[in-house]
């Protein structure tokens, strides 16, 4: 592996006289570098979207593990006996490393987004809620829901699981879905950087002739075109990179807690994995050009 | 070096060359004739392996051609240079740039041998043109040129493929001077030409044997020449 990266260097780096067999420019030049740009442009947004739905995802599945809440229902004269009962139940239960109860200002923030600030908690038969936090090991949940029913009847453990597993689920698949995009960019940018090569190859079949002539080997002949369109996949990949992560950077504030979109961006750790992506194109343009290359040449006679 | 056996090439099943039995020995001078179109070029293509056999063999260097893998006649190539009839030169490169392409592509470094780059020209009388395009050179010129290019990597054998068709009768003199020089080096050198008046100047500076494409076949010319 070391090797083969040494080996992109010493490609890029070039070989003067072996660069200007080739003759310069043509459209192929213009293509591969307009699409090794647009294709790093939408990789930058693909990335962002995988990142952003891996982090929703952790967060979600970190705390769909962690808490669960008991829900009491009970005529007020028994709340008392009902909830002491339930936090004897969790006291005595393994796996759960701790059971508060929620006090009325927070069920009345719980509340707040759907009755606003002026509801009268104290009035109303609200229900009390317990929150569960569990240890590492976690707990057994249809035990516990037994257990309840048999010392709490009106109580009934939410652990979460139904409204956050479609999330998490569906913030899992959002990852995916970003990976394949990157996956199908990087495909569609060989498919053209084949298409190019094979273009130019084609433009210089007579130079090719010639470098035959004077006894050059079909890996001599393939370098020099593989050079240049490494060359080109990487400064127009860089230049699709800049230009997509100044995007992301003028993208408006969603502030820290306006659900999916406000992890879109990149943070942290996560702007390390854009020098990745011209990496990734002039790799992609360097094995799309050589197979290409040494098709062509193994066809010709 | 070269060496033919019943070699024969056929195209769409017109036999173009049939029998052809010759041995290129190290340091000989051959001329091969015949009319335009007898197959002088095909006759050429095969020795320097542009064209595979139909029938019989052709041996390189001792390897029959068709038992050889793509890389391995790229480096029996760098062994023989070949002057074509055309040139072909790469024309967004320089002339000393062409004349240096085997250099390159044999994987040495051209500018670390500037000054036998240097001395190639001049001998070919090219010092002064070092840095024009193919197309501004004359025919003499380009014919020279391709020499040079020819010689850069040493080879053992040289193949010239009508170098005097385009060019004056002086400047053919030339040519053939720099050719008899290279057999003195002890080069074997097979030129295809029609042009008599050349193989009788070359047969008076230098032991050269001449052949004849009659009818297909290879055969020894006749005393006249």
């Amino acid at each position: 592996m070391i090797g083969r990266v040494a080996g992109l260097a010493d490609l890029l780096k070039g070989d003067g006289s072996a660069d200007r067999v080739v003759p310069p420019s043509g459209f192929t030049a213009h293509l591969t570098l307009f699409t090794a740009g647009a294709m790093a442009f939408l990789t930058v947004f693909a990335l962002a979207l995988s990142l952003a739905a891996g982090q929703l995802a952790d967060r979600w599945e970190s705390e769909l593990a962690r808490t669960a809440t008991v829900r009491i229902s009970a005529p007020e004269a028994q709340m008392a006996t009902q909830t002491a009962a339930v936090l004897e139940v969790l006291r005595t239960t393994p796996g759960i490393a701790g059971a508060r109860v929620l006090d009325a200002a927070e069920q009345a923030a719980l509340l707040e987004p759907w009755f606003g600030p002026e509801l009268p908690v104290d009035s109303l038969p609200i229900p009390r809620l317990v929150e569960v936090t569990e240890t590492g090991a976690g707990y057994d949940g249809d035990g516990l829901r037994l257990r309840l029913a048999a010392e709490a009847p009106g109580a009934v453990l939410d652990d979460h699981t139904r409204w956050r597993r479609p999330l998490v689920r569906a913030a899992d698949r959002m990852r995916l879905v970003g990976y394949l995009a990157i996956g199908l960019i990087a495909a569609s940018t060989a498919a053209m950087i084949t298409l190019a090569a094979r273009a130019a190859l084609a433009a210089n079949a007579r130079v090719i002739e010639v470098l035959r002539l004077v006894g050059a080997q079909d890996v001599y002949i393939a370098r020099a075109f593989v050079r240049r369109f490494t060359r080109r996949a990487l400064s127009g990949a860089a230049a699709g990179t800049v230009a997509g992560a100044v995007m992301m950077l003028l993208l408006p504030d969603m502030g820290g807690d306006s659900g999916f979109l406000a992890g879109l961006g990149f943070s942290g750790w996560g702007w390390a994995w854009l020098p990745a992506i011209p990496l990734l194109a002039a790799g992609v343009a360097f094995w799309a050009t050589r197979a290409a290359a040494l098709r062509v040449l193994g066809g010709l006679t | 070096m070269i060496e033919l056996d019943e070699a024969a090439y056929s195209y769409n099943s017109d036999d173009l060359l049939a029998g052809m039995t010759l041995q290129l020995a190290p340091g000989s001078f051959h001329f091969l004739t015949g009319p335009s179109g007898a197959g002088k070029t095909t006759f050429l293509k095969l020795c320097y392996m542009e064209l595979m056999p139909t029938r019989g063999a052709v041996r390189v260097f001792g390897t029959d051609v068709r038992a050889m893998s793509r890389d391995a006649v790229a480096l029996n190539r760098r062994r023989i240079g070949i002057v074509h009839q055309d040139c072909q030169f790469l024309d967004h490169l320089s002339v000393a740039e062409n004349v240096a392409l085997p250099l390159a592509v044999s994987g040495r470094d051209p500018s670390s041998e500037a000054g036998n780059i240097d001395e190639l020209m001049a001998w070919v009388g090219l010092d002064g043109r070092r840095g024009a395009r193919p197309p501004e050179l004359s025919g003499g010129e380009r014919q020279r040129a391709a020499l040079a290019r020819a010689v850069v990597l040493s080879p053992d054998v040289i193949l010239a493929d009508e170098p005097t068709g385009n060019i004056d009768w002086d400047m053919a003199q030339r040519l053939l001077r720099l050719l008899v020089e290279l057999n003195r080096m002890g080069k074997t050198v097979l030129v295809a030409t029609h042009d008599l008046n050349l193989i009788r100047a070359a047969k008076a500076q230098v032991a050269a044997r001449v052949l004849r494409i009659r009818d297909r076949r290879l055969q020894s010319a006749g005393a006249d020449l």
